[in-house]
């Protein structure tokens, strides 16, 4: 640790300051340091999506971004936008329509779709199936989740 | 195209027939919807050591020197071992059962000694305080290796020029053959006879989540608790227990939330074995999360099969015979304890699976080579076999110039011809082809679709339809593993417990790992008792509580578990109502329970709450007689026993456009109609069904595990080797009928594989139906685009 920086984040609302190794990524910080394991790892390589975390209110790859990084950034995860409700609508939609079996890609899922309804409230099927493409499932057909999300956006 | 019908929504529908084909959310979604679940790389202990794996670089190598002088000195290194240091704690293995006649494979260690033979086969292991560490260290460990010639291609294996395994004389893992008798004379008197050789590549299941284990001895107690994405809990304990040395009873196998599994962790993994005994040798926790390139080098893999198959046919388009020739390659190693026989059995068993032909022969061959070890994943050997079955059918339907859906109706086993004996020699106990194939049609609008097909023809754009028909193997009886000596347990059971609240809490020995398994034993159990879905708390997956059983394989979570539930349900409910009978000094015959009241059976008139029947039974047994003893927690086991498979049917048609510029293949719309016996929860069934058709879509069309002639994989990552996005799946439309299986009361059979099973054979179909009228046709699966191209003769 004798080239940790001192880092300074924003974390769901709270302030926290770490000592971090500067190769260490934003999500096993968020995951291994804060506890925060909703955010999961799934490839490590940029691909698979399963580590989206929202910064400064951009959706990014939790995997492909260090944690040093993140200084003076606010960072929101899973567990955040969960508890502030945010998510709250696309989770019910989730819920209902089973959108979701292992679980496993389903946080990075719901941060990719909360980003959609921000930016483009409107999406057509088409739109919401492009902008997932970022986030694999390997156990849903993916329709469930289309029509999840779909049922929020249109509902 | 557009959403799926919203299905209905319990609790509190239609109670009368209970949550049985009701789509009732699961509960313990909601979890995992707010990122709190709880996965076993989430897990955190008090002297937590993580484990990274040194790994051969070469497919087949001796090590002869491993120096570890560097590594041992890294910061944060608790120790470095060698196979020779871990073969001192855990015993060896082979993966071979008897009832495969004939099966070889060397024995296995957890650690490799001496020699690797795969590139990515852990040669040493590195303990260290966290994974970065380990990682760092084993970049620090020197090896001289001596590589030996690798053993890459199937037909090289069968010919055995280079041995792999010199003690075993050749590289044959195991062999079989089948013949009805008849088959020549069968082909002499076709008069039509096609054949045809298909390829089918390497793929492997990427879990989203990577395998991982957390091993945690107790030197005090010598005694282990395994933290495991696992699939078969019990089976896991049994084997730490053996190979680690310490008593059955002292094991503990806990699978909490898995992230995806489809058969890849349902098998026994060399480094997870390791992790286990290193635990032992250091006695503290110590924890293994397969990264994705490790994932790609050491899950096991699956398929590659290369298969002739020759059909013979009447004019009038009657099958008369089927003869097969399938080649396909494991790896170094059949892997334990299920072996890597099955799969290649399977093709033999399920070929021509829907047809009511009467000869057939099969020949297959199990080779080995220096690849990564392959073995069951998701539909075992199903997906070879339908395709391959259905592209010959189709072809014959080529030949014969007669419309698919016709030549298939015209060979598909009769509805009423059940109990019926398959010539591969298994048996069906009630199936139904024919309904299955004309709801697809209707569903599809098959006419209108051809006519849309014809129309685009006109206007130069390249459609095609393919169907595929399928029969699954699920809730399979000790005739899959049990009976070849392998101790898992066929069996399953279920323990109700009636809480003094009046809620009612299951445990169970299936497995959940997002199919829903616990939401339907929610249903089933609610539904036996009388109480609501809400009343119901459902524990699996884990050995310490939990009935022994099986776990979640071969589609047996809901046949088995089920029943098992459903029985010790109904249990239950006799045992509450003794007690509501003598509380209310009624006979029990006058007495029901629904909707959590004990009520008058007649009158329905409430009686008494459960919950007050509940404080009574469990803190005032004193008020009641005093001969009268409550039984409020019941166990209830099932095991499927009349037939050794109880197989489900289904149809699948896919519709896609090529583009024969690019060689891209759309996906326009998929259709699976499934007959899987009682349906439980149709939302959950459906989203099952096309999370696997699209696993099958990916095998059809993306994924394959390329190896260089040197035996290196090619694309071991997620950016090379492709899985579907959301972007290029097509909406699947899903439809079932429901032959409920007669061998138990719920009468459900699986469906958890039947996607995968069928997809693959469809989407072959769909596209040589669209290339058949520019003279081309493709064998080889995945259908790239580049082997598009080629059958156009465009490169
Ligand atoms: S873990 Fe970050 S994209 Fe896969
Ligand atoms: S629900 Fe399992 S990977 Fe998406």
């Amino acid at each position: 640790m004798e080239h940790a920086v001192e880092t300074t984040l924003t974390v769901n609302g709270i302030e926290v300051t770490r000592r971090i190794e500067p190769r260490r990524n934003l999500v096993d910080f968020l995951r291994e340091e804060l506890g925060l394991t909703g955010s999961h790892v799934g490839c490590e390589h940029g691909v698979c999506g399963a580590c989206t975390v929202r910064v400064d209110g951009e959706i990014v790859r939790g995997c492909l971004m260090l944690a040093v990084q993140a200084n003076g950034c606010k960072v929101e995860t899973i567990e955040g936008l969960s508890d502030s409700g945010e998510l709250a609508r696309l989770q019910k939609a989730f819920h209902d329509r089973n959108a979701l079996q292992c679980g496993f890609c389903t946080p990075a899922m719901l941060m990719a779709a909360r980003d959609l309804q921000l930016k483009n409230p409107k999406a057509s099927r088409e739109e919401i199936r492009t902008h997932l493409s970022g986030n694999y499932c390997r156990c849903t057909g993916y329709q469930a989740i289309v029509d999840a999300i779909e049922d929020v956006l249109h509902g | 195209m557009g959403k799926a019908e919203l299905p209905l929504h319990a609790p509190g529908t239609q109670l009368d027939k209970g949550y049985i084909g009701q789509s009732v959310p699961r509960a313990n979604a909601q979890r995992l919807l707010q990122g709190r679940g709880s996965f076993t790389d989430d897990l955190i202990f008090p002297r937590l050591a993580h484990v990274a794996f040194f790994r051969s670089p070469y497919a087949h190598a001796r090590v002869k020197r491993l120096d570890f002088k560097r590594a041992l000195r890294s910061p944060g290194v608790i120790g470095v071992f060698d196979g020779r240091a871990v073969a001192e704690y855990c015993k060896p293995w082979m993966g071979v059962l008897a009832h495969l006649k004939g099966i070889r494979s060397p024995e296995q260690h957890a650690i490799a000694i001496e020699r690797a033979c795969w590139q990515g086969e852990a040669v040493a292991a590195v303990v260290a305080e966290s994974r970065g560490q380990a990682e760092d260290a084993v970049g620090l460990i020197e090896a001289d290796w001596e590589e030996l010639p690798a053993v890459v291609d199937m037909d090289e294996a069968l010919a055995g020029k280079v041995v792999i395994h010199p003690e075993l004389g050749d590289n044959i893992c195991f062999k079989r053959e089948h013949d009805t008798g008849g088959v020549d004379e069968a082909f002499a008197k076709a008069d039509v006879v096609v054949e045809e050789t298909y390829n089918f590549g390497r793929h492997t299941g990427v879990c989203i989540e990577g395998r991982a284990i957390l091993a945690d001895y107790n030197a005090g107690e010598h005694s282990l608790t395994v933290y495991h994405a696992t699939q078969a809990p019990h089976m896991m304990q049994d084997i730490f227990s053996r190979h680690l040395g310490i008593p059955e009873a002292n094991v503990r196998v806990i699978a909490k939330d898995v992230g995806g599994s489809y058969g890849i962790k349902v098998h026994v993994y060399a480094d997870e074995m390791a992790t286990a005994a290193l635990s032992v040798m250091l006695r503290r926790p110590v924890k293994f999360v397969a990264d994705r390139l490790e994932s790609f080098l050491s899950d096991i893999h699956a398929r590659e099969h290369k298969v002739k198959v020759r059909l013979a046919c009447t004019k009038e388009g009657e099958i008369l015979a089927f003869d097969l020739d399938d080649l396909t390659a494991i790896g170094p190693y059949s892997v334990y304890p299920r072996t890597s026989g099955i799969e290649g059995n399977q093709v033999v068993n399920l070929t021509g699976g829907p047809y009511k032909h009467q000869k057939y022969r099969a020949k297959m061959n199990v080779v080995f080579t220096n690849k990564n070890v392959t073995c069951q994943y998701r539909a075992v050997g199903h997906p070879i076999a339908v395709a391959l079955t259905e592209a010959i059918v189709d072809r014959a339907a080529l030949e014969l110039k007669m419309d698919p859906a016709e030549l298939r109706r015209r060979n598909l086993i009769p509805d009423d011809a059940y109990p019926y004996t398959f010539p591969s020699g298994i048996k069906f106990e009630k199936l139904s082809h024919h309904r299955t194939l004309d709801k697809l049609l209707e569903l599809m609008d098959y006419k209108s679709l051809r006519a849309q097909q014809a129309d685009f023809r006109k206007k130069g754009v390249t459609r095609g339809i393919g169907l595929a028909a399928m029969i699954e193997v699920t809730n399979p009886s000790p005739a899959f593993y049990g009976v070849g000596g392998a101790r898992i347990s066929a069996q399953d059971g279920a323990t109700l417990r009636f809480e003094p609240t009046g809620m009612v809490t299951v445990l169970c020995g299936v497995t959940e790992q997002g199919q829903g398994t616990e939401g339907i034993f929610a249903q089933i159990a609610a539904s036996a008792v009388g109480v609501t879905v809400d009343k119901v708390r459902v524990i699996t997956g884990d050995t310490g509580v939990t009935p022994y059983g099986g776990g979640t394989w071969a589609s047996r979570g809901a046949g088995i578990g089920g029943e098992a539930v459903l029985l010790a349900g109904r249990a239950l409910r006799s045992n509450i109502l003794d007690v509501a009978a003598v509380v209310l000094k009624m006979d029990k015959a006058e007495l029901d329970i629904v909707k959590n009241e004990v009520v008058n059976r007649l009158t329905l008139e409430a009686k008494l709450p459960l919950a007050e029947l509940g404080r009574i039974a469990h803190f005032r047994p004193d008020t009641l007689p005093v001969d009268f003893q409550s039984e409020l927690t019941v166990t209830r086991s099932y095991t499927p026993r009349q037939y050794a498979f109880t197989f489900s049917n289904g149809i699948q048609a896919s519709y896609v456009e090529v583009d024969p510029e690019t060689g891209f293949v759309k996906l326009l719309k998929h259709w699976c109609v499934e007959d899987a016996g009682t349906v439980i929860n149709p939302m959950l069934v459906d989203e099952q069904i096309r999370g696997g058709v699209v696993q099958g879509i990916g095998a059809a069309l993306y994924e394959e595990c390329l190896y260089g002639p040197d035996g290196q994989l090619l694309n071991g990552n997620m950016a090379d080797y492709l899985v579907p996005m959301s972007s290029e799946m097509p909406d699947i439309v899903c439809a079932h009928i429901e032959t409920p299986t007669k061998q138990s009361q719920l009468g459900a059979k699986g469906v958890g594989e039947a996607g995968t099973a069928g997809a693959p054979g469809a989407v072959m179909n769909a596209i040589n139906d669209a290339l058949a009228p520019l003279g081309a046709r493709v064998t080889a699966m995945p259908f790239t685009p580049e082997r598009i191209l080629v059958a156009l003769r465009k490169i």
